[in-house]
């Protein structure tokens, strides 16, 4: 009990202290799922919101492998990332693996059917709402989509955030591409996971910490965000 | 300029709409003529709203034809205020703003007519308000406004006051007049009698997906030539 709450007060003066390696593992992390939350961003959000009104064939198969993605086990989305950029892969000639790079294309694969899903489920109940309305004053289905999207902008920033919330927090995927290398692709989870098991306590707690603020902070802000959108706009 | 294309006359013939095995509309046939206020009749589900639908060309048409005077009537030559209006989370103005664009109209002019027709339904003050926050009567206005702005030849309204409190009502009955003086076509739907003797010219009465009659207001007022209508006007429960 005694080891825990020393752990605790070590943890807390070393986020207090503003620790240059803690500094540097937490910014990398935020820099990394940053990255792939934005990338997810841009593929997800219209891929959710075609799949949400598009009358293509393919779209219900589409709309049940991306349900199916969403809980993909990330050890297994970092697996087939290895896989791709591995030497003898087919993107092996990049030089990819064990670089933040590849940290963010496993995060992107990792959460990019979690946004589309999310997207396509919101656009999907606003469609509801406006399909006939939006034909009727001529809209098309590009310009249909981009008024979607736009119309149910606050929810899909609480997707993204969800979205981030998952990257960041999330060891498997990154572990095996990233390689958890000192000062190149340790980020928090990895390191959290590398400084327990060495039985330094103090640095795992202290990246516990800011890991744990950080995701209330996300809460929160998804929290507010839907909160003052519907009350300023309906 | 060139001759503006008349939309008017529009010829619906043999006019069925099946979905699910349940006939809603069944076999009408009616003609929409320029210059006057016709106003759909009936009781609850007896289809107003799926023949306005059919018309403005939401619906197609499971039998029968819709027959324009011009090929392919444009979004802004006939607009459509629907029973439940949607707006866009964006301000009232943007509201207009959008639909404007959406009819081609170029970036300079929208703002002023977006204001212009702001103006026509009153609520210049709350161009700027988000508009889904407005009251319902203020939402159905700027609806109107909306529809307005594009000057359509033909304005189709499904039960503009349903859901408004008398004030509200009046208010919006005096829009649609505002329209109608300045030469756009109003179809209109509404099961509240009163309103139908302040505005038809034309009166179609529907039920159960049939026209049952199709007269001048005042003949239909008069004297109802089916049992039906007769009932309705008598404020009686119209059960077949
Ligand atoms: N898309 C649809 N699918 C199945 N049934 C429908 C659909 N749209 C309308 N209906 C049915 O068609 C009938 C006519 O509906 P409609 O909305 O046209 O009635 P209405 O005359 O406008 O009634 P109200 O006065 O209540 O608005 C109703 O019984 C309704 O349940
Ligand atoms: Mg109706």
């Amino acid at each position: 009990m005694q080891e825990i709450s020393q752990a605790i007060a070590a943890a807390a003066a070393l986020v207090g202290s503003g620790d240059s390696k803690l500094v540097a593992i937490m910014l990398l992390s935020l820099r990394v799922s940053l990255c792939a939350v934005l990338l997810s961003a841009l593929i997800g959000l219209p891929l959710g919101a075609a799949l949400a009104i598009g009358r293509f064939a393919g779209r219900q198969t589409l709309t049940v492998i991306l349900n199916a993605f969403m809980g993909l086990p990330p050890v297994v989305v970092g697996l087939f990332v290895y896989l791709m950029l591995s030497r003898a892969g087919p993107l092996g000639q990049f030089g990819l693996l064990f670089t933040p790079t590849a940290m963010v294309i496993a995060q992107v694969v990792l959460i990019t059917p979690i946004i589309a899903a999310l997207a396509r489920q919101i656009v999907a109940d606003a469609w509801q709402d406006y399909a006939e309305q939006l034909k009727s004053l001529g809209a098309g289905f590009t310009q249909s989509v981009r008024t979607l999207i736009w119309d149910t902008r606050f929810s899909l920033l609480t997707v993204l955030l969800a979205g981030f919330g998952r990257a960041v927090a999330e060891v498997g995927a990154v572990m095996i591409v990233g390689g958890n290398i000192d000062g190149v692709t340790r980020v928090m989870t990895t390191a959290i996971a590398l400084e327990t098991s060495r039985g330094d306590l103090p640095l795992a707690l202290a990246l516990g910490l800011i890991l744990i603020a950080l995701v209330l902070l996300l809460n929160t802000c998804a929290h507010l965000i839907r909160q003052t959108a519907q009350r300023r706009y309906g | 300029m060139a001759e503006p294309r008349r939309l008017l006359p529009l010829e619906i013939s043999e006019l069925s709409f099946r979905i699910n095995g349940r006939t809603l509309i069944d076999r009408v046939s009616l003609t929409i003529r320029p210059g006057t206020r016709t106003v759909i009749l009936g009781p609850n589900g007896a289809g107003k709203s799926v023949l306005m639908r059919l018309a403005h060309g939401l619906l197609d048409p499971s039998a029968g034809r819709i027959r324009w005077n011009v090929p392919e009537p444009r979004p802004r030559e006939q607009a459509m205020v629907f029973q439940r209006p949607v707006m866009l989370r964006r301000s009232a103005r943007a509201n207009i703003e959008y639909a404007l664009k959406l009819a081609g109209v170029p970036g300079r002019e929208r703002a002023d007519r977006a204001a212009a027709a702001l103006a026509r339904v009153g609520l210049e003050r709350i161009a700027r308000s988000p508009a889904r926050v407005l009251s319902g009567g203020e939402q159905q206005r700027l609806a109107l406004a909306r529809a307005w702005a594009l000057d359509p030849q033909v304005m189709f309204l499904d039960e503009p006051t349903a859901s408004l409190d008398p004030g509200a009502a009046r208010e919006v009955e005096d829009i649609i007049q505002a329209i109608h003086e300045t030469g756009t076509k109003i179809v209109m739907s509404t099961h509240n009698l009163g309103q139908a003797r302040r505005l038809a010219d034309d009166i179609l009465y529907l039920q159960a997906g049939r026209i049952e009659e199709s007269a001048t207001a005042a003949e239909f007022f008069r004297q109802p030539r089916t049992a039906h209508a007769t009932a309705f006007i008598q404020g009686e429960l119209p059960w077949h």
